[in-house]
C-alpha cells in the first residue's frame, strides 16, 4: 500500500524489539470477541488510476458552474478566484500544518490569521475579529450565545429577512439550551416591524443585510431601540463582496458580526467547507468563541504572534468554555486572505461595483419578460422575482435547457405560500451572453 | 491588629472588623504563573462559603477563587482589570481580589491559621 | 592549482556565532513585514474590467468610508505568501507526533479529485436533478463509515470533531425528550481524562456535567460509572480509546450498564484511527460517535481546519438525526433538507449548519478510504499501534511511563516524573524537540498525567523516521538528566523566532495591525 512505509521485515523486527509476537498482543485490551478478524467487507485496496476513475465519474455526474450559464446565490456564490490562491494554500507549510500550539514553528500561520482579523475588522467596520468560525451559520448561532452571556438574558429575536437555514442553526442551538427565540415570519419586502419586537427581556436582534432576498437594510435605528433596552444588535451577511459597496455594520453600530466569506478565495463547493468571518466591538471580546491571534515578541524581542485569551476556549475552560469550538477553517482564512490581499481595497470595490452592476442588467433585463416581476427595491448582486409559475417548476425546465436559473425561495421555506419566488444571483462571472440565455430561455419556459 | 486566615485553596481573608479582604496567597501565585486577567464579581453580590467568588486567569488556565466565608461583597479591586500582573508582584497587599460583609464570623474558625497554612504548604 | 576565478574550494571554518545581518534575515529565513506595511491601498493583484455606466439599486445604502486595506501585486502576494510559508512545520516537513491529532500524511491524491469541478464547483441549492454524483458521493461516504463502525445510520453534516459531538449529544438529547424524560435526565458524564471539548459541548446544550474519576492505570471501571448512575443521568462521553492512549478494557460493559439505566453512550472518535478494521464501535455498544475526517481519513488539517465530523449513530438515535439527510427510496437518493418534508418516522432535531457539510472533505476521506480499502485501512491501524508502541518500548527506559500495564493503540503517554530534580520541564523538552527538528508531541494533556507528553507517530513513519526520533530524544532525555541544561534553557535556539512573551500577548491583547501613532510633540 502506497502510503504505508513499513515492510514486512520492519513490523516483525518491531514486534520483536516490544517484546510481542504478534500484533494482536497490542489489541489485549480490546474484548477477544469484539476484536475483528477478517478485513470488513469493503472493496480492498486501489491504485490512483482506479481511484481517479472512481470519482471522476461521479464528478462527472454534476452540472458544474462553470459549464453554463449559472445565477444560483442564497447564501453561496460563484465568484471568480485567483490561481494564485489556489496554488499557495496547498503549499506543503500551509496544508499540512496543525492549529499553530507552537508558535515557534508556525509564525505562516499565526501571521495570515493575524492578516485575517485586521482584514475582516475593516471589512466589517468593527474593532476586534476571531481567527473564523465554521461557516457563517454556525458563526450566527454562537453570536446569539455569546449575545446571551454578555446580557444575562436569553431571548433573541430573528428577522424574517434571515436565511432559513441560518434561522434552522439558532432554533435548534436555542432549543436544546432552553432558550427563546422569536423568529419573525419571512419578510420578502423588508417591511417587518422588528422595532416592535425588543422589549427588556431581549439579549439580541439578529438582522442581515443584504438580506436573504437581497434588499438591504437600515440596521442603525435597530441598533438603537436594542440598546435603549440593553440588548445587542446582531448583523449577518452571506455575500462578503457586498462589503465592497455598503455601508458597513460597524458604522451602524452593530456590537456582534457574522458573515459568511465563501466568496472571497472559497470554491461552492456543494456546501462546505466555507468560511466564517465573526467580529465584536472590542469590550466583548472576552465572551467571544473561537481562536484569537495576538501580537507580542519573543525573548530577543522581535515581534510574533501567538494564539491568545485562550482561558476562554474548551482545552482549558471545558464545561464553562465560550464554545465548544476547536477546529476552525484555518486553510479556508488562508485563502481568504490571499484573495483579499491581492483585491486590495481597489479590487474589492471594483469588484463589487462590478457585481451590483451585473445585477442590475439582469434585474433590468429579467423585468422586461412577461410574467415577471422584481419585487427588490434595492439590492446588491441578488434579487428576488415573482415568476407566474411555481418557481422550482421553472428552474428545473430551465436546468433541462442548461441554465442554473437560481434558487427557488420554496427550496427553503417549503409551504410557506411563497412558491412562485426565485432567488436571482448575478457575479463577475456572467457575461451578457449569459444574461442573454437566461432571459430568453425564461420568456420559453413562462 | 488584622489576623489572616487562610483556606486549603489558598484564598486568605484578612479579617479588619466586620469585613474581611479576600485575596490568593503568595504560594497560589507563585503556581498559576503570570496573571493575565482577574475577573471580579459584581458589588453587592451574595456569596457562600466555599462558592465561586472570582475567577484568575493566567495564560493557560483559569482559577476560581472561592469565598474563604459567606457574607456580601462590599467592595472589589478594580485596579487589578488593568494591571492583573500585582497579584504577582504584592498578592497579600495591593493584590487583593474583594472585600467581604461577614456574615458569620464563626465560620472563620475552620480556616487555618498563617503558622498552619505555612504548614499545610511545606506538605503539599 | 587551476582555480583561476578566485573561489574558495574550503568550506570556511565553523562557527556557532550569530551573525547579525543587515536585513535581519538567515538566508531562506526572511523577515516578513506585514501585508498593512507593505502594500498600498491602490495596488491590486486582481485586473477587473470597470463596468459601464449604470443606475446603482444601493438606494442610501451605498458605503461613504474608506476600507482601509492594502493590495499587493501578484508577484508581492506571491512572495509574501511563501515566505510565510516558509516559517510552519507541516507533516511534510518531518515527523509531527502530535498525540489525539492523527497528523498523518495527506495523500496529494485526495486534493486532486476534491478540486473536480464536479465536487468543487457545484452550488449547495443547485436542482438536485444537476448533481446526482454528490449525492451518490454521499451516500458511498456514508456506507464506508457505517460499515467501518458498524453502525446503521451516519449524520454527515458537522464541520468538525466538536461540532460533531453536538450533534451527536443533540441526537440524545431529543432522544431523552421524546421518551418524556427530558426534565429530569440532565447530567452527563465525562472522565477527568476527556477532550475539552466533550464537557464544553455537554454545556453547550444544557446539560449539567459529573466528572468520573480515572483509575491508577488510566482507565474508566465499570464500578465507578455505576455508582453515579441513576435517573439523572442522559449519557456518558468517553473517548476510546482514550487519551491516555488506552483501549478501554470495560468498555462493553459500561455502554451495557448505561443503557440498562436508561442513558446513553457517546463515544469521542477523535482516536478511531487506532482500531479502523480491527474493532467496530457498534460492536461496543455505542449510540454516537463522531469521526474527525481530518484526522483519521487524512483530510489536512490545515493550520487549524477546515474539518469535518460525520456522527454515526445507533438504531435508537437514528431517527433524530438532522437535516439535511439522504432518504433512499425504491432505490433513489432522495435529499431531506427542512424537518417538514422527513418521511415518517423520522423527527430530526434540527439542523446543524447551512447546506449539506463539507463536501471538499468528505471526497478527500472517501478518495483515502478507496484508495486503502479495507485491507489497507487495517494493515494502517496496526501500524500506527506498532508505530506508537515501537517507541514506548524506544523510551520506556529514560522516560516514565504513568500507565505501563496496558499496551499502548496509536499513542503513547509519558509523564514528567522522569525530569524531577531535572530543572527541565516538559515545555522545555518539547522545545528542545523543536531544535532538532521536530514538531513537538502533545505536551500537558491529558490533564490527569503531571506534565504529560503524548506521542503519536501515525503509520505514516517509516522505521529509519522511528529509529532516530527515538535515538533524538533519548539523548535529549540524556542531556536533561545529564549536565546540559542549554539545550532546554532558552530553546528553541534555532527556529525562526525564540520563545514569545505570551503574558504579554494576554494582558494587553493586540489582535488587528494599526498605523504607528505620530509620536506626540513632547511640548504638548
Amino acid at each position: 500500500m502506497r502510503y504505508l512505509p513499513l515492510t514486512e521485515a520492519d513490523r516483525e523486527d518491531m514486534l520483536a524489539r516490544i517484546g510481542v509476537s504478534d500484533i494482536d498482543a497490542l489489541f489485549s485490551d480490546v474484548p477477544a470477541d469484539k476484536l475483528l478478524k477478517a478485513p470488513v467487507d469493503l472493496p480492498r485496496a486501489r491504485g490512483e488510476l482506479e481511484v481517479e476513475r472512481i470519482l471522476g465519474r461521479m464528478a462527472g455526474r454534476n452540472t458544474a458552474a462553470a459549464s453554463v450559464p449559472f445565477f444560483c446565490g442564497a447564501g453561496a456564490y460563484k465568484h471568480h478566484v485567483p490561481a494564485t490562491v489556489d496554488h499557495l494554500i496547498q503549499r506543503s507549510e500551509f496544508l499540512t500544518s496543525y492549529t499553530p500550539y507552537q508558535p515557534e514553528i508556525a509564525q505562516g500561520t499565526l501571521q495570515y490569521l493575524f492578516e485575517f482579523q485586521t482584514q475582516v475588522a475593516a471589512l466589517t467596520g468593527m474593532e476586534v475579529a476571531n481567527a473564523s468560525m465554521y461557516d457563517g451559520s454556525t458563526g450566527t448561532g454562537e453570536a446569539v450565545l455569546m449575545a446571551h452571556r454578555v446580557t444575562r438574558r436569553s431571548k433573541a429575536v430573528l428577522s424574517g429577512g434571515l436565511h432559513p437555514h441560518y434561522v434552522e442553526v439558532v432554533k435548534t442551538l436555542s432549543e436544546m439550551a432552553n432558550d427563546e427565540v422569536v423568529a419573525l415570519a419571512p419578510d420578502v419586502s423588508a417591511s417587518e416591524d422588528i422595532l416592535s419586537q425588543i422589549d427588556d427581556q431581549t439579549s439580541c436582534v439578529v438582522v442581515q443585510s443584504p438580506d436573504v432576498f437581497g434588499n438591504l437594510r437600515d440596521l442603525k435605528p435597530i441598533a438603537e431601540k436594542a440598546h435603549a433596552h440593553g440588548a445587542l444588535l446582531i448583523a449577518v451577511f452571506t455575500e462578503v463582496v457586498s462589503l465592497g459597496a455598503v455601508v458597513p455594520p460597524g458604522a451602524q453600530d452593530a456590537d456582534i458580526v457574522v458573515g459568511e466569506g465563501q466568496s472571497i478565495g472559497n470554491a461552492l463547493n456543494f456546501g462546505g467547507p466555507y468560511v466564517g468571518l465573526f467580529a465584536a466591538k472590542s469590550k466583548y471580546i472576552r465572551q467571544m468563541p473561537g481562536r484569537l491571534c495576538g501580537e507580542t515578541v519573543d525573548s530577543t524581542g522581535q515581534r510574533g504572534f501567538v494564539l491568545t485569551l485562550s482561558t476562554r476556549e474548551q482545552h482549558i475552560r471545558r464545561d464553562k468554555a465560550t464554545s465548544n469550538i476547536c477546529t476552525n477553517s484555518g486553510l479556508c482564512v488562508l485563502a481568504f486572505t490571499i484573495h483579499m490581499t491581492l483585491l486590495g481595497q481597489a479590487g474589492l470595490t471594483r469588484l463589487a461595483e462590478v457585481n451590483h452592476a451585473n445585477a442590475v442588467k439582469l434585474a433590468d433585463a429579467l423585468a422586461g419578460v412577461k410574467g415577471v416581476s422584481v419585487l427588490n427595491e434595492t439590492f446588491f448582486n441578488e434579487f428576488t422575482v415573482k415568476l407566474a409559475r411555481p418557481a422550482a417548476e421553472v428552474v428545473e425546465a430551465l436546468a433541462q435547457k442548461g441554465i442554473l436559473a437560481g434558487v427557488p425561495v420554496s427550496r427553503l421555506l417549503p409551504k410557506a405560500g411563497l412558491d412562485d419566488l426565485l432567488l436571482v444571483a448575478s457575479t463577475e462571472v456572467n457575461s451578457d451572453d449569459d444574461r442573454a440565455a437566461f432571459v430568453a430561455a425564461l420568456a420559453e419556459v413562462l | 491588629m488584622a489576623e489572616t486566615r487562610y483556606t486549603k485553596d489558598h484564598e486568605y481573608i484578612r479579617i479588619e472588623g466586620e469585613t474581611g479582604t479576600v485575596g490568593i496567597s503568595d504560594y497560589a501565585q507563585g503556581q498559576l504563573g503570570d496573571v493575565v486577567f482577574v475577573e471580579l464579581p459584581e458589588i453587592g453580590k451574595a456569596l457562600s462559603k466555599g462558592g465561586e467568588a472570582a475567577v484568575v486567569e493566567s495564560v493557560k488556565a483559569a482559577s476560581e477563587v472561592y469565598a474563604p466565608v459567606s457574607g456580601e461583597v462590599v467592595e472589589v479591586n478594580s485596579e487589578l482589570e488593568a494591571a492583573p500582573g500585582t497579584v504577582n508582584e504584592d498578592p497579600a497587599g495591593k493584590g487583593w481580589f474583594l472585600k467581604i460583609k461577614l456574615k458569620d464570623a464563626a465560620e472563620l474558625e475552620s480556616l487555618m491559621s498563617e503558622a498552619e497554612y505555612q504548614d499545610y504548604v511545606k506538605s503539599l | 592549482m587551476l582555480n583561476r576565478q578566485g573561489r574558495p574550494t574550503q568550506a570556511g571554518a565553523a562557527s556557532h556565532e550569530d551573525h547579525a545581518t543587515f536585513t535581519g534575515n538567515k538566508a531562506l529565513q526572511q523577515v516578513e513585514p506585514l501585508i498593512f506595511e507593505i502594500g498600498r491601498t491602490e495596488t491590486t493583484g486582481v485586473d477587473i474590467e470597470q463596468p459601464a455606466p449604470f443606475k446603482s439599486r444601493l438606494g442610501s445604502h451605498a458605503r461613504q468610508s474608506e476600507l482601509g486595506l492594502p493590495g499587493l501585486s501578484e508577484p508581492e502576494a506571491m512572495r509574501h505568501y511563501v515566505r510565510l510559508s516558509q516559517k510552519n512545520y507541516g507533516i511534510d516537513t518531518g515527523l509531527f507526533p502530535l498525540g489525539s491529532c492523527t497528523m498523518k500524511h495527506n495523500a496529494r491524491l485526495n486534493e486532486k479529485m476534491a478540486r473536480l469541478p464536479g465536487f468543487s464547483d457545484v452550488h449547495p441549492l443547485q436542482p438536485l436533478s444537476t448533481v446526482p454524483g454528490a449525492l451518490e458521493l454521499m451516500l458511498e461516504l456514508a456506507r464506508y463509515l457505517m460499515t467501518l463502525t458498524g453502525m446503521p445510520a451516519v449524520a454527515l453534516s458537522p464541520k468538525a470533531g466538536a461540532h460533531g459531538e453536538a450533534c451527536g449529544m443533540m441526537a440524545i438529547k431529543a432522544a431523552i425528550a421524546a421518551k418524556g424524560e427530558g426534565a429530569t435526565r440532565n447530567v452527563v458524564l465525562v472522565p477527568e481524562s476527556a477532550h475539552g471539548t466533550n464537557p464544553a459541548t455537554a454545556a453547550l446544550i444544557g446539560f449539567s456535567v459529573k466528572s468520573v474519576p480515572a483509575r491508577p492505570d488510566g482507565t474508566v471501571a465499570v464500578e465507578d460509572v455505576k455508582a453515579l448512575l441513576g435517573p439523572d443521568i442522559a449519557a456518558i462521553m468517553l473517548t476510546n480509546p482514550n487519551t491516555c492512549g488506552i483501549f478501554e478494557p470495560q468498555i462493553v460493559e459500561i455502554a451495557a450498564a448505561m443503557h440498562e439505566a436508561g442513558a446513553y453512550f457517546y463515544c469521542d472518535g477523535a482516536n478511531f484511527n487506532a482500531i479502523v478494521g480491527k474493532a467496530r464501535p457498534g460492536d461496543l455498544g455505542v449510540d454516537a460517535m463522531h469521526i474527525n475526517l481530518h484526522k483519521t481519513f487524512s483530510t489536512p488539517h490545515g493550520g487549524g481546519g477546515p474539518g469535518a465530523g460525520p456522527v454515526v449513530l445507533s438504531e435508537r438515535l437514528a431517527p433524530f438525526a438532522p437535516v439535511p439527510f439522504i432518504h433512499v427510496e425504491d432505490g433513489k437518493p432522495h435529499l431531506i433538507e427542512t424537518r417538514a418534508e422527513a418521511p415518517e418516522g423520522n423527527q430530526p432535531f434540527g439542523r446543524m449548519t447551512a447546506f449539506h457539510g463539507q463536501m471538499g472533505m468528505y471526497v478527500r476521506a472517501l478518495a483515502y478510504m478507496l484508495s486503502h480499502g479495507s485491507d489497507g485501512m487495517k494493515q494502517a491501524s496496526e501500524d500506527a499501534v506498532l508505530n506508537a508502541n515501537y517507541i514506548r518500548a524506544g523510551l520506556a527506559d529514560l522516560m516514565s511511563l504513568p500507565f505501563p500495564d496496558h499496551p499502548s493503540m496509536h499513542e503513547a503517554l509519558f509523564d514528567d516524573s522522569w525530569l524531577k530534580g531535572t530543572g527541565v520541564s516538559t515545555l522545555d523538552f518539547a522545545k528542545a524537540m523543536i531544535d532538532e527538528g521536530y514538531h513537538p508531541m502533545t505536551v500537558y494533556f491529558p490533564l490527569v498525567v503531571h506534565g504529560a507528553m503524548l506521542i503519536e507517530p501515525t503509520e505514516s513513519e517509516s522505521k529509519a523516521a522511528l529509529d532516530l526520533f527515538i535515538a533524538t530524544l533519548r539523548d535529549l532525555a540524556m542531556a536533561a538528566k545529564g549536565n546540559d541544561k542549554e539545550r532546554f534553557t532558552g530553546a528553541p535556539h534555532h527556529a525562526p523566532i525564540r520563545r514569545l512573551d505570551e503574558t504579554r500577548a494576554a494582558r494587553q491583547p493586540v489582535l488587528k495591525w494599526t498605523e504607528a501613532q505620530p509620536v506626540k510633540d513632547a511640548a504638548e
